[in-house]
């Protein structure tokens, strides 16, 4: 057991390190740095340059475009983008459906799908929650009745997340509607593009169009686009939920995040004192940031175990947990930190406006990333759901 | 980076495992802690002679295995898992660890006698007025012909009735809480003018009050530079702090499986408790507690060789959130078990004394964020 990182280990991190410094498009740091909201061709320029380098999926096997990187080099990877605040690659394609696919999918599945989704030429988004069906997701209703070579599906979904840019989308269906809960779902890709197909936006409270709702209307879905068996999706869902819930931990975007907290808190002024010398204010840092090793150390276990043959099971529920609440506290404490310029609304500078806006730039979005953080203790399965994935499947009770 | 356990490490934990599970079933433990030494000294001896465990974290020049922060931390974990009484932590992780810092012909004649058994040894540091700050100590080593002469009150000194030698911290320049002046000294134990004061431990161990009344030593008792020994101390508390984080979560995992295996048996409203979501929940919140510890005292122990600033701020994180969950997960286990959990006689209540004596010692969670804080948020 050690920490060093080995001299071929040093030399990856320098390689990385480099390229990023490199290749990170100059407009796309400055859409960032000026707290506008990202475009779809924001998020593609860093995804095709990543693509390209053939660095976009370095979880997958080598076989399927795949970086073969160790664990240490794939934890190295995510500190040093974190560390260059690069925006994050779309997970719905990288990390959920295209597993999914490689695990599951015929190989025809795997020649259509999986070259769209480490080019970006493919956007997709993911149907899982109805309006009905949250935390009870296998109660969800939509339905695929099965026409010749097609399935018709009818449903609504909702909380689907960029969709208003998505070529693809993979859903849950049911297809079995006389089957118990979990078993009569099936696991569709579905073109976006088909007839019937309707994205409406749902904006959230820091005014962001990231969610939506998903009507299908008599939407034709090849059979050919199932993956996996029928009324056998469930098993692909929740090996996508483990998936998702690995890479939930975010640390290395947290650690950034505790060093820009630290960086305002050596800023802001508290009396005749920094706000960092506030023993109090001090306290939740050092709390935050020893929480965020002790969540660090656990995920670095967990991948050891990972490359040791184990996981990702239901111990990642773990890091989403601890991860998650990591997320909200570090936007708790830049919203306070902020003071009184938590409170002015600012959405960018608007077309021809380069007036300096109100207050100080780490402030403007400090209230809508707090309200927007929110989510993290609710999606992939909220948190006292995790709850009960651990006491049923790794206490047993 | 590698967080893989050699095999002789798997070894260590697996033969340990085996030992102390024949040897410190709860019966067991509770006659030696009855008996008239409060230990038995049979347990100690097999742990040097028949499996070689003391010499783990020694260099194989001493006699040892070849090991270090990682073997004394595994053998920590196991050692808690059944709530030894062991005096592990004084003899080989401070005070061996002493001896390793210092080398020399001291190291060379005390490290193989604590291999083979014949040397425990206990830390007096504590004083009364001193708290956690190693350097408030008001013991005096005063230069007297060749040696000194020791004059002050050591409190709560772990494993001291049982003591071969004593680790002392004291004065030999410099006023209370000066960092230069501080001298570490190994004595006999029995030495003239050394009067303790002997008593049991709320966590089953046996301690004492020592006073040294003109107490004479030898000049070769002295371990490193005379005035220079803070560092030296600061780095053997910090090995020691991380030991009993590993044994924390020798404990509270084992705190952690007890409570699940009550909530199973247990049947109130008609079903096991452990189908109630709250207490679910809270089941799930110890695991978490318990992995945590893990996952610190993995941080830890790989950092203790780091330079001492680094070090310190590592294991002031680790002791910080260790504390914490210790007691998270020592109540939970109380509660979970409802009113037989308040009594002697189920396992159960002795980790959760232990595990409230790990809270505080070498620091109680304040007193490590604190430290880490100066460490690591200046202004």
């Amino acid at each position: 057991m050690q920490l060093e990182f080995s001299p071929a280990e040093i030399a990856f991190q320098k390689e990385v390190r480099t390229f990023i410094a490199e290749n990170y498009p100059e407009n796309l740091r400055s859409v960032q740095d000026e707290g506008h909201d990202l475009s779809k061709e924001d998020f593609l320029s860093w995804h095709r340059i990543l693509a390209k380098k053939g660095w976009i999926a370095p979880a997958w096997p080598v076989e399927y475009g795949g970086t073969g990187w160790t664990a240490t080099e794939r934890f190295i990877w995510s500190e040093e983008l974190a560390a260059a605040d690069c925006v994050g690659t779309m997970p719905f394609g990288l990390s959920m459906v295209g597993p999914v696919i490689y695990t599951f999918g015929t190989p025809e599945q795997k020649a259509k799908f999986l070259p769209g989704i480490l080019s970006g030429d493919d956007w997709w988004c993911q149907g899982y929650s109805e309006p009905g069906a949250g935390s009870d997701l296998a109660s969800l209703r939509t339905k695929a009745v099965r026409d010749g070579d097609d399935y018709i599906v009818n449903g609504q979904k909702t909380w689907t997340t960029m969709a208003q840019y998505a070529d693809w989308g993979f859903f849950l269906v049911r297809t079995d509607a006389d089957a118990k809960a979990q078993e009569g779902i099936s696991f569709l890709l579905i073109d976006m593009k088909s007839p019937g197909v309707t994205v409406r936006p749902i904006i959230t409270l820091g005014g962001e169009h990231e969610v939506n709702e998903v009507w299908l209307e008599d939407v034709r879905v090849p059979v050919a686009n199932r993956v996996y068996e029928e009324n056998k999706g469930w098993t692909c869902a929740k090996f996508l939920l483990a998936h998702e819930r690995t890479g939930i931990a975010a640390v290395a975007r947290s650690k950034r995040g505790v060093e820009k907290i630290k960086a305002i808190a050596r800023t802001e002024q508290d009396g005749d004192r920094p706000l960092i010398a506030n023993p109090f204010f001090k306290r939740k840092i050092s709390e935050l940031e020893i929480d965020l090793t002790a969540l660090e150390f656990t995920e670095l276990r967990s991948l050891a175990g990972e490359a040791a043959g184990k996981g990702p099971g239901p111990e990642s529920s773990l890091l989403k947990i601890k991860g998650s609440e990591i997320q909200q506290r570090i936007t708790e404490l830049a919203l306070e930190a902020v003071g009184h310029y938590g409170a002015p609304y600012f959405r960018g500078f608007g077309e021809g406006d380069n007036e300096h806006p109100i207050g100080p730039d780490y402030a403007h979005r400090a209230a809508p990333t707090y309200f927007n953080a929110r989510k993290t203790t609710i999606y992939g399965g909220s948190n006292e759901i995790q709850r009960n994935i651990i006491a049923k499947m790794v206490l047993g009770i | 980076m590698d967080f893989s356990y050699t095999e002789t490490q798997d070894m260590i934990r697996d033969t340990l495992s085996r030992f102390l599970a024949d040897t410190y079933d709860f019966d067991s433990r509770g006659k030696m802690i009855a008996s008239s030494t409060g230990r038995d000294s049979g347990i100690w001896k097999a742990l040097a002679q028949d499996l070689g465990m003391l010499g783990a974290s020694f260099s194989e020049d001493h006699g040892g295995l070849g090991g270090g922060h990682l073997e004394n931390a595994l053998i920590m974990e196991e050692l808690g898992k059944v709530i030894a009484i062991e005096p592990y932590l004084q003899t080989v992780v401070l005070g061996g660890g002493a001896l390793k810092a210092v080398g020399g012909a001291v190291a060379d004649a005390v490290i193989p006698e604590i291999i083979n058994g014949n040397v425990i040894i206990a830390f007096a540091y504590a004083e009364p007025q001193g708290r956690y700050n190693l350097a408030n100590i008001r013991t005096t080593a005063k230069k007297d012909g060749a040696g000194y002469v020791l004059n002050g009150h050591k409190g709560v000194v772990y494993a001291a009735p049982w003591a071969t030698h004593l680790l002392v911290t004291a004065r030999t320049g410099g006023a209370n809480t000066d960092v230069n002046g501080v001298s570490l000294f190994l004595i006999d134990a029995n030495a003239k003018g050394i009067v303790r004061r002997d008593y049991p431990t709320v966590d089953g161990f046996q301690a004492s009050e020592i006073y040294f009344e003109n107490a004479a030593i030898p000049a070769d008792a002295l371990l490193g530079d005379e005035g220079a020994g803070l560092p030296l101390i600061e780095r053997i508390v910090d090995e020691a702090t991380v030991a009993v984080c590993a044994e924390s979560c020798g404990v509270t995992a084992k705190l952690h499986q007890g409570t699940l295996e009550y909530a199973r048996q247990r049947n109130q409203f008609g079903q096991p408790i452990s189908r109630f979501q709250v207490l679910q929940h809270r089941m799930v919140d110890m695991f978490m507690e318990v992995e945590q510890s893990k996952s610190m005292t993995t941080m830890a122990t790989l950092k203790l060789d780091l330079p001492a600033a680094e070090r310190m701020a590592a294991v002031s994180a680790c002791k910080a959130k260790v504390s914490r969950s210790a007691q998270f997960v020592g109540q939970n286990a109380i509660q979970t078990h409802g009113g037989i959990g308040i009594t002697q006689e189920l396992a159960i209540g002795h980790f959760f004394k232990r595990a409230t004596m790990i809270e505080n010692q070498f620091g109680s969670a304040d007193h490590h964020y604190e430290r880490f804080e100066r460490l690591t948020l200046a202004d």
